[in-house]
């Protein structure tokens, strides 16, 4: 998985480079950078590629777009909780629709259990018993057609049969990783021999039609002390010595696909995959902070007070070595200073000293709120597939290069948030169609000091 | 339009060849250029030393780099508290207490440390205002000299074992516990619930700087010892008597804001408060004055006694000086034009001359209009001679324990010799200072304080008023809150924040009410109430009248010591920040020194300034002569500084230096005591000393002054278009003065409207979006230097110490220039202060070969310091000398430890080490980095606040606030520490914008600095205008 998303990269990457060559002439004349720049998006196929496949997917996929916002509903409100096809701290879900009677009745229990458990129900009554009298969060607040985007989501989710993500899927990743750099390399090989080759040739011939005309032969020089071929060979291996000396040096202060050991073997694939627990439930200063906040040892508690036993699918190291969950859950439970069946005292809590892998210089400002809350960027964006990962990895080599990449490409929240209603200019632009989107790069992304201060 | 030439230092006035040698060049200091006739070898930094630095950097850097990362942590907190987001900044209501100063304040914690104190917008007396004083107050906090245990004769001790010897020990004698003014409402309860345990024991109030004089004569003249409040902003007509009410007077915050009120003007129909002012050293207030005139310091009775007789039709009597006469009468024409809207203050501490000025506020009618009886200043409430009593108490050993808080007699009192030797016949002494100062040193036990951003209280500054105080952080260190210990001594079990909490629940009825107290920080009076008069009582006149008129006369040299705005009577001595900061009127740090007059100057040390050669060699060396003071037997050396405004027969020194090693490295050994020279007179401390000895010793002595550190002269630049001034009758006349002075600078490039694109080659930018912009009104401005200081704790500014100052490598980002016009003795002043201009044409892009320092589509003239390799052209090539290099690792923050005592760099002062310490350094601004040697630095309007501001906006999907309806996402930190709001900032493409609305209302007065070399500065500044006596006669006659 890892290499697959190294690769990836890479090819973003790639399909930048003509755009990165143009820039430098971007201030010189923008209309040809402009125009250049679209003539090869549009030829480009891979461009029509994404636009074929987002066009089928968008057929496909679009009455599913009920459960897609309830999947969104339920990561953010229940899957704290539950899970659709198994038991956690609740119930499953799948199906809960069919134990119920009516929908008003499962309304008012999602909306106020306690309420239900009131009025003496048997069916809530026994639910509440069965689960050890464990209160389920109030949600008065939430609407109906939030609850049925919810219920929408578990229908669909919870019919598809259960997924063995230990089985590879077919069609193989390996055909999608395979590598075409030994193949270039053989062709510029062939190509450079039939240069020589060619060269040689020509050489000949002159020496020919030299003879031919009576001009003196000159002693012929070997290839070895041509100084033309030695010229060319100098270059080219100062060209290639550089280019890796120069990337083995920008690499050296890099840690892309660091992945430490952590004090507990803590899976984001069980608890962000699996259990579809929403990423800010446990981070969420993300969406007020600079910081993304590692959750303290009380968050972790709040689940695993109930939850004190892992049973899902077997845990591997990056080594493959096997891991016991539920040792390390016990492994929390000593610093949290719990002991099973007594009342936790929050005080004894000791804090967990994980191992940071994503580091940036002192000298850049990163600001995580602005980001997710603003941006509405994805976390996977900049983090990767974190749902499958089991132990964390950085996934980007967090270079400048890579940000300011990122920020000529995204687009802005411009016509939703009300800030940008400032851009008067760029609002009547997109309105006459000169300018379609506008970039973070638009409003001033790209400059020094929107990271350095 | 008056074509006054403003100038800066002598060498400019003269244009001598000093000065336009340094105009020439950026850096005031010989480049370790090798001249012609020596060889490589012999250079400082020879080729060979050079090659071997490059190679040895080079292998260095290729080591370090391929060093492993370290393994860094990530800790979260074990329980998270519900309020506390990391990296989000908490704000928190509390109050600044100082010797009877007391401020509201808000104070910015980011994770669990206070790292900036901003004023209380809630708080009606100081309306969000702030000082240099208070803005650096949180550096105290991390202060490396802070006393960090109890200790019984200087050795350390837990609280119970001191309690216990405390407590053993009382009741052989009276208890006095000695304090500085306390206006705390809670803890004059804790002082009375222990008097009334201990009987006979007594709490005596003192303060270095004492107000007896004023508090005994209006016991005389009212029958209240007290301070009324005063109100400049109901003056038309000021007049001063000496009194720094601007600077060091009182509440100098909530008289500037007051102030500022009369110095605003409206553009369509202009009008303005007068200020006269009279005094003996060249201070703050002085120079903010429309005329100053010069007394003596023994004139200061007669000079109120004859504006008294004057107001009352009897004319001037008993004055010789002339033009002190003529302003005598000025003053009193003034006065009672504007009868009932006029005011008249005075800093003398002599009973006598109060009373006369009480009689003047009384002829004038002041009462109920001006000055205020019904809420009176609590601030100071010291009287001398109760203080007096006491210390010759404690020699004839009848005082059996005292207590010490907050005060430091062994230092600021004028006999402190007296007061150490009658401290050591007291049995008990106790010390609750937080440091080990001259006062400390000698007591028995010390429990050392928390600072006040450690502890809960109250303050009730002005009465009616109150402002709490609670805790924005756990104490550092092993201290207790002094009413703690002295409710334990009185065998109260509660503590000081149930008695504070318990008395405001019961007072504000609930304890919802005391909550939101709590978070306002401040409780005001639920109506404003009324401004009442007293009655005035004469009787005390005549009596005196006739004391003033018997006063000695001076002799031939006076002395007058004075508080400079940033030391204050010692208390700023010991902070790093206020120590840097150079004094609005001598423009020197990190000393105190003899100011004289230009004419003494000639008869004393034989300069003459007029002479160019001679000012130059006063002026650019930064040794300067050194006369030694004797008053009275006590002899002190000191350097001299001229400074024009100050009377030609007195002198002046600043107290509050010359401390104990105690005190701490910042404070050790930096200038000299002159507490010694006061006197007590008529049951009074007077700090005017009528009789001074000066001679000129052999030696000099470096003075670390900035004023000539930032000359630039070209001929397209030069200095009068830097500053604009006018008086209100050419004003009056022709309102459009300054802009039609401004077209006539332009014409050549298309005038203003069509300069931005005709007077330049470059072309043109769209700005969408957002455009910051500033403005500074010269009017208001008074040079306070409470930006300064705000400055260099919001942007992590580094201290560099005297030596680097000497060498002309101060850091701060904004500079308040001084700039004097007219006459030499006793010349007008403006203030300006200077940041980077932010110049949409900015000459120092264009010369940055690496493009460390480049333009952004907001308008920010960017500074990359990771870019920056220190070529220094940006420096060179700026027209306003705002950039600031790092020539030395001032912060400790460079890879290799060594490059703080490199010899090139020079020996770093004490000083810079102490604010690398751990503890100092958290006060940083986690927000900013800390910049390392070898890069350039400079203001980048707080583009960390911008930042966050526009984040806040964007989170409620709304446009930015910049002061529309008084609303605001963001202020700049001088922006939001300026007392008088003088600086306006903003976004200047939103037409209701603040800073939009000022430069409309103000389109005659606005200007850009050196406008005419199209820099195009996002700054641009509003021209003073002086309600000068001799212009507007003039202009009338």
């Amino acid at each position: 998985m890892k290499i697959s998303a190294k690769k990836k990269l890479k090819r973003v990457m790639f399909c930048q480079i003509p755009v990165i060559l143009l820039s430098p002439f971007k201030d010189i004349s923008p209309h040809l950078y402009n125009s250049t720049v679209n003539m090869i998006h549009l030829r480009s196929i891979m461009g029509k590629l994404t636009f074929i496949a987002a066009f089928c997917f968008f057929v496909l996929f679009s009455n599913q777009s009920f459960s897609q916002d309830g999947k969104a509903l339920f990561s953010q409100n229940c899957a704290s909780c539950h899970a659709i096809n198994k038991d956690l701290t609740g119930p499953a879900l799948a199906g809960v629709e069919d134990r119920w009677p009516d929908k008003k009745m499962l309304y008012s229990w999602i909306k106020n259990n306690q309420a239900v458990i009131k009025s003496g129900y048997p069916y809530a009554v026994d639910l509440y018993n069965k689960w050890n009298k464990t209160q389920m969060n109030l949600f008065t607040s939430l609407p109906d057609k939030d609850i049925d985007a919810i219920l929408g989501y578990i229908k669909v989710e919870g019919s598809k049969p259960a997924v063995d993500p230990n089985k590879p899927v077919p069609g193989g990743v390996v055909a999608e990783e395979g590598d075409n750099t030994l193949l270039f390399g053989i062709l510029t090989l062939i190509l450079a021999i039939v240069a020589f080759v060619l060269l040689q040739v020509n050489a000949n011939l002159k020496k020919l039609a030299d003879d031919k005309e009576g001009i003196p032969a000159t002693e012929p020089v070997p290839v070895w002390r041509n100084k033309v071929y030695i010229m060319f060979a100098t270059l080219v291996l100062f060209t290639i010595g550089g280019y890796y000396t120069v990337m083995g040096a920008i690499g050296l202060g890099r840690s892309q696909d660091y992945q430490p050991e952590q004090p507990i073997f803590y899976s984001h694939k069980v608890h962000a995959g699996t259990n579809q627990i929403s990423c800010l439930y446990c981070h969420g200063g993300a969406q007020e902070s600079k910081h993304a906040n590692i959750p303290s040892v009380n968050v972790c508690m709040n689940c695993h007070m109930a939850i004190n036993e892992y049973k899902g699918e077997a845990l591997y190291t990056a080594e493959g070595e096997e891991v016991n969950g539920t040792n390390e859950i016990k492994k929390l439970y000593k610093y949290a200073g719990y002991e099973e069946g007594k009342p936790w005292d929050a005080t004894k809590a000791k804090p967990v000293e994980w191992v940071k892998i994503h580091s940036l210089p002192d000298h850049v400002y990163f600001n995580h709120s602005q980001h997710v809350a603003v941006g509405k960027v994805q976390c996977q964006t900049c983090h990767g597939e974190i749902t499958k990962m089991n132990e964390v990895y950085q996934f980007a080599d967090l270079s400048m290069g890579w940000c300011i990449n990122c920020h000529r490409e995204t687009k802005v929240q411009f016509a939703d948030n009300g800030f940008y209603s400032i851009y008067e200019k760029y609002h009547e632009d997109m309105k006459n169609g000169t300018m379609d989107s506008v970039t973070v790069a638009n409003i001033g992304g790209t400059e020094c000091q929107k990271c350095h201060y | 339009m008056s074509n006054n030439k403003h100038w800066q230092s002598f060498g400019e006035l003269n244009n001598s060849a000093a000065f336009q040698k340094a105009s020439k060049d950026e850096f005031q200091e010989d480049l370790p250029f090798v001249s012609e006739n020596e060889s490589f070898l012999d250079a400082k930094a020879p080729r060979r030393d050079f090659l071997k630095y490059l190679g040895f950097s080079t292998a260095a850097a290729a080591i370090a780099a391929s060093c492993e990362i370290p393994v860094k942590k990530a800790i979260p907190f074990a329980n998270k508290p519900e309020d506390i987001v990391p990296g989000v900044a908490n704000y928190y209501a509390t109050t600044y207490v100082q010797e009877g100063d007391a401020v509201s304040i808000v104070a910015k914690v980011r994770d669990g440390r206070p790292i900036k104190v901003e004023g209380n917008d809630l708080s009606p007396i100081t309306k969000g205002g702030t000082s240099a004083r208070v803005q650096a107050s949180v550096l105290d906090l991390y202060d490396t000299a802070r006393l960090r245990f109890p200790t019984i004769d200087g050795k350390e001790v837990t609280l119970e074992s001191v309690d216990k010897a405390v407590a053993s020990s009382l009741g052989t004698g009276p208890v006095v516990i000695l304090t500085s003014t306390i206006n705390s409402p809670t803890s004059l309860e804790v002082i009375n619930q222990f008097i009334a345990k201990y009987p006979g024991s007594r709490h005596v109030q003192y303060d270095a700087i004492s107000y007896s004089g004023l508090l005994l004569a209006n016991e005389a003249s009212y029958g209240k010892k007290a301070i009324p409040s005063y109100r400049f902003d109901n003056a038309k007509t000021i007049v001063s008597i000496a009194a720094d009410f601007l600077g060091t007077w009182l509440n100098p915050i909530e008289f500037s804001k007051q102030y500022a009120t009369g110095k605003r003007i409206d553009e369509k129909n202009p009008s303005m408060s007068k200020h006269i002012h009279f005094e003996t050293v060249a201070s703050l207030t002085g120079s903010n004055a429309d005329d100053r005139f010069l007394c003596r310091p023994s004139e200061i009775g007669a000079v109120a006694a004859a504006l008294l007789s004057a107001v009352n039709g009897q004319g001037v009597a008993g004055i010789l000086d002339a033009k002190l006469k003529s302003g005598i009468e000025k003053a009193a024409k003034e006065l009672v034009a504007a009868k009932g809207a006029s005011l008249v203050v005075c800093g003398s501490n002599d009973v006598n001359v109060q009373i006369i000025v009480n009689a003047i506020n009384d002829a004038i009618q002041s009462g109920g209009k001006t000055i205020d009886w019904s809420a009176t200043l609590n601030y100071k409430g010291g009287i001398d001679a109760d203080f007096a009593k006491l210390v010759d108490d404690m020699n004839a050993g009848a005082v059996g324990a005292l207590f010490i808080q907050g005060a430091n007699p062994a230092y600021t009192w004028y006999d402190a010799d007296k007061f150490v030797a009658g401290l050591k016949k007291v049995k008990t002494t106790v010390s609750f200072n937080s440091r080990n100062d001259e006062t400390t040193a000698s007591c028995k036990f010390v429990i050392p304080d928390n600072h006040f951003l450690e502890s809960w209280g109250d303050a009730e500054p002005k009465s009616g008023y109150y402002s709490l105080m609670q805790p924005t952080i756990h104490p550092l260190f092993k201290t207790r809150q002094w009413q703690d210990s002295l409710l334990k001594w009185s065998g109260i079990t509660t503590t000081y924040l149930d008695l504070v909490k318990s008395y405001w629940v019961a007072k504000l009825g609930n304890e919802v009410a005391w909550d939101k107290a709590l978070q306002d920080g401040v409780i005001n009076p639920a109506t404003e109430v009324m401004a009442t008069a007293l009655p005035f009582n004469a009787a005390t006149l005549s009596g005196a009248l006739a004391a003033v008129s018997a006063a000695k006369k001076g002799g031939k040299i006076e002395l007058s010591l004075y508080q400079k705005i940033a030391i204050g009577a010692g208390q700023g001595a010991t902070n790093p920040w206020l120590q840097e900061m150079p004094d609005p009127i001598t423009k020197a740090t990190w000393d105190n020194y003899l100011i004289v007059s230009p004419a003494l100057a000639k008869t004393l040390l034989d300069i003459d300034l007029s002479n160019g050669g001679q000012s130059d060699d006063y002026e650019v060396h930064p040794e300067k002569k050194v006369v030694s003071v004797t008053v009275n037997n006590k002899t002190v050396q000191l350097p001299v500084l001229i400074i024009p405004g100050t009377q030609p027969d007195t002198v002046g020194i600043a107290v509050g230096y010359g401390r104990s090693a105690g005190n701490g490295k910042t404070a050790d050994g930096v200038g000299k005591n002159v507490f010694q020279f006061a006197s007590l007179s008529g049951g009074t401390v007077s700090f005017e000393i009528a009789n001074v000895d000066l001679k000129l010793t052999d030696d000099t002595y470096t003075v670390a002054l900035t004023q000539t550190h930032a000359i630039y002269n070209t001929d397209q630049g030069n200095r009068t278009e830097v500053m604009k001034e006018l008086t209100l009758a050419d004003y009056k006349k022709n309102p459009e003065t300054v802009r039609e002075e401004r077209e006539e600078e332009l014409k050549p490039f298309g005038g203003i409207e069509k300069f931005e694109t005709q007077g330049t080659i470059y072309p043109y930018y769209d700005r969408p979006g957002i455009h910051w912009g500033m403005s500074v009104d010269l009017n208001t401005c008074t040079g306070c230097g409470a930006c300064v200081v705000a400055c260099n704790a919001e942007n992590n500014v580094s201290v560099v110490g005297k030596s680097e100052v000497a060498r002309f490598h101060d850091m701060q980002w904004i500079r308040i220039d001084r700039y004097y016009s007219g006459d030499l003795d006793n010349p007008k002043v403006v203030f300006q202060p200077l940041m980077c201009q932010h110049c949409d044409n900015a000459p120092c892009e264009n010369v940055c070969p690496v493009a460390a320092t480049n333009h952004s589509t907001e308008g920010l003239n960017q500074m990359t310091y990771n870019r920056c390799i220190g070529t220094r052209y940006c420096a060179n090539n700026c027209p306003y000398k705002v950039r600031r290099f790092n020539w030395a690792d001032y912060t400790g923050a460079d890879s290799f430890p060594d490059n703080q005592n490199q010899q090139l760099v020079g020996k770093l002062d004490d000083v810079v080490f102490v604010m690398n310490d751990d503890l100092s350094r958290m006060v940083l601004n986690p927000d900013v980095t800390v910049r390392s040697r070898g890069v350039i630095e400079k203001c980048s309007f707080c583009v960390q606040r911008l930042q966050e501001g526009k984040l806040k906006a964007k989170k409620a999907s709304r446009p930015l606030k910049t002061g529309a309806d008084d609303e605001w996402d963001l202020k700049v930190a001088c922006q939001q520490s300026c007392p008088t709001n003088a600086i306006v900032f903003g976004n200047i493409n939103d037409s209701k914008s603040a800073v939009v609305k000022s430069r409309v209302d103000n389109k005659f007065r606005e200007f850009y600095s050196i406008e005419q070399v199209h820099t195009l500065p996002n700054v641009s500044y509003l021209a003073k205008v002086r309600n000068t006596y001799d212009e507007a006669e003039k202009a009338e006659g």
